[in-house]
């Protein structure tokens, strides 16, 4: 799938139907991400030439933005929150936790491709610390225990 | 006659299980035979009672949580949808003290209505007061928000009106509109409760403040992390535009408002204003210098706006009831209400709004009941992660701008983050430090190498090396950061770390205050 001939179409149509917006290039990159999981460093010169930017810019600002990836991330990603409020409920533990049940360390995902782990400094559910996000579902109180139900589950219907 | 059932669709109650909860009482009532309309509203802020229900009485509305799936059998059984008696019945709504202590000015619909419903927006005061707002002069719409006393809610407390009124008196043929909704400070919902549970009444604040000012395009700048959020502003962006409330010629007035959402990419510094019209112009999130002020050159170098979320979502009320109705709540300089977000280690945690002036005990103790673990407070970050943190020989400190700024501690965006006796304050301290070298756009030396040196130096005096010549060593680098950094990343990073230091000198190994000083 990385492969760019077979990516590349995809990419072309979500450049064309957003380049002619001012400021088109984060709007551009979050389209590439939503439909692929991530932006293939060989979409960066088509984006670049597209927006009339050099391929340096393109890269400096992906790099720059922690949500932009330039590596496939594994099915489901997992956003876990080490800000102030969850590490008051106990986040630090969590994250140990979370960090032996995966078998991962931060930004890596495991040998299955099942689970990508990335830290976040808050995901806005402070009253219902600690918290994460998969995918677009976010979790409240979390637990170990209620971090490896949904870990499981999430591992039976991959 | 079907009986209305409320279950929230904030992003909060979800993360506790509210659409299990949902779904499981429209099985039921199928089962049942019994007819209900389900509604999905914002949050009404208790985060402790979510999933809640609501049913719809004449007595008013009644409240049952927290409700799981398993709970929502018996409930049926105890005939909820009248208003039975059950154990996780926590009567009237709005009877509950939490709520009904609050002033809720700017979250007057959330949780009441639903939050996609043009027809329930308008139905409970909206666009009242851009109605009012087509029939005077940008000048008087400015004066109404100055009048107010209306300052920055995402924290920097500057009056609203003098921003507007420098945007109104820069002549340009192009001028912005922006509301900043990267909502990155740690202990903070406010802005997405909003977004999520009222998502109109920021689109009206928008559409007032792009009227008045003589700009036709207007940005939401949404972080990413808030996805049901940018569902709901999308949604009600929509409406709006097909009911005639944006776009050209907004309800025949001749005037023309624009809005889009843009989203983030988890970068916590493009909170900041001008980073934030540099990522919106497609870049890297550097901070720009100032002067030039947005204001006369902002987005794509023209006069904007920068408003917060919650400053934006309070211009309707002002435009509404005027801006002496505004003023009349509060103390001092600070007017008006703020919505306060209780979280951490707080047993009642949830969105507090209040006019200015209680003290930070009774939030504490009086809405949120002391730590959820039982154990004593020690302390409480006010205002984000670049705000103080602030023992409990200060919780008599009233909610006040200038108050705050007495005791070097800040009110911020009004998130309150609760630690109990158990904390380690250096280690928190040291978290600070490595949040903003996790964090900085890099473009001042300060923010750039002081933070990683600051951690350093911090991991040293939590080993217990050289104490004497370490903590001064930190103070020194605060120092720095405090008065060389370019933005408040950098610049009020010192905040926590050293209102820790000082609350809490026997955390970083040293015995009294003086040694720490």
């Amino acid at each position: 799938m990385t492969e760019p001939s077979a990516v590349q179409p995809s990419i072309s149509d979500i450049i064309a139907a957003l380049k002619d917006k001012p400021g088109a290039l984060l709007p551009i990159l979050h389209g590439i991400q939503d439909a692929l999981g991530y932006i293939p460093p060989s979409s960066i010169p088509e984006i670049a030439s597209s927006l009339n930017l050099s391929r340096a810019e393109v890269h400096g600002v992906i790099s720059f933005y922690h949500y932009f990836r330039e590596t496939p991330p594994g099915k489901n990603t997992i956003h876990l929150c080490l800000a102030e409020s969850c590490q008051a409920m106990g986040a630090k533990r969590l994250e140990q936790h979370v960090k032996g049940k995966l078998g991962i360390d931060f930004h890596e995902t495991t040998a299955d491709g099942a689970f990508s782990l990335e830290p976040v400094y808050c995901l806005g559910n402070c009253a219902c610390s600690p918290a994460m996000q998969v995918g677009h579902d976010i979790y409240g109180r979390v637990s170990p225990e209620s971090f490896d139900d949904v870990i499981n589950y999430l591992g039976e219907s991959a | 006659m079907s009986t209305k059932i409320y279950v929230s669709c904030d992003s909060g109650a979800l993360s506790l299980g509210a659409e299990k909860t949902a779904s499981t009482i429209a099985q039921q009532a199928e089962k049942r035979g019994l007819q209900i309309d389900l509604i999905r509203n914002g949050s009404r802020g208790m985060y402790w009672l979510e999933p809640m229900v609501e049913v719809a009485t004449d007595k008013g509305r009644i409240a049952y949580g927290p409700v799981k799936p398993e709970d929502v059998a018996g409930l049926f059984d105890a005939d909820f949808i009248t208003g039975g008696q059950h154990p996780l019945s926590q009567g009237l709504t709005e009877a509950i003290p939490y709520f009904k202590n609050q002033q809720r000015l700017t979250f007057a619909r959330v949780g009441i209505t639903d939050p996609v419903s043009l027809d329930d927006y308008l139905q409970h005061d909206g666009y009242r007061g851009l109605n009012n707002t087509l029939a005077m002069t940008g000048a008087e719409v400015v004066k109404q928000v100055t009048d107010s006393g209306l300052r920055g809610r995402g924290g920097a407390a500057f009056p609203t009106g003098i921003k507007w009124n420098t945007v109104l008196n820069t002549p340009s043929e192009q001028k912005y509109v922006i509301c900043n909704a990267d909502e990155g400070d740690s202990g903070t919902f406010s802005d997405r409760m909003i977004m999520e549970g009222d998502p109109f009444v920021l689109i009206e604040g928008m559409t007032i403040a792009g009227i008045a000012v003589g700009a036709t395009q207007g940005y939401i700048y949404l972080r990413v992390e808030y996805p049901h959020a940018h569902a709901n502003l999308n949604s009600a962006i929509e409406s709006a535009y097909q009911a005639g409330y944006l776009g050209d010629n907004i309800l025949g007035s001749g005037k023309s408002f624009h809005l889009e959402v843009r989203l983030g990419a988890g970068a916590y510094v493009c909170g900041e204003e001008t980073s934030l019209m540099e990522s919106l112009e497609g870049k890297r999130g550097l901070v720009r210098f100032k002067p030039p002020l947005p204001a006369i050159s902002g987005l794509f170098g023209k006069p904007t706006i920068v408003n917060n979320v919650i400053s934006l979502a309070s211009v309707p009320i002002i435009l509404d009831k005027g801006g002496e109705f505004y003023r009349d709540f509060g103390m001092g300089r600070s007017r008006g209400t703020l919505p306060l977000q209780l979280a951490g280690n707080i047993k009642h945690p949830g969105l507090v709004e209040l006019a200015f002036g209680p003290t930070l005990r009774e939030i504490l103790y009086d809405f949120g009941g002391g730590s959820a673990t039982g154990r004593p407070i020690k302390a409480v970050q006010v205002g984000g992660p670049l705000g103080a943190y602030m023992p409990e020989s200060q919780f008599d400190t009233p909610l006040d701008y200038e108050a705050f700024a007495q005791l070097w501690a800040v009110v911020g965006h009004g998130g309150i983050v609760v630690f109990d006796d158990t904390v380690d304050m250096a280690e928190m301290a040291r978290y600070s430090m490595e949040f903003c070298a996790i964090e900085s756009c890099g473009k001042c030396t300060p923010c750039r190498i002081g933070s990683t040196r600051g951690y350093e130096v911090l991991d040293e005096i939590i080993k217990g090396h050289d104490l004497n010549k370490n903590i001064p060593l930190l103070r020194d680098l605060c120092d720095t950061l405090l008065n060389g950094s370019l933005c408040a990343l950098g610049g009020m990073t010192p905040y926590p770390v050293l209102s820790a230091l000082n609350h809490f000198p026997e955390d970083f190994g040293v015995s009294d205050k003086a040694n720490a000083a």
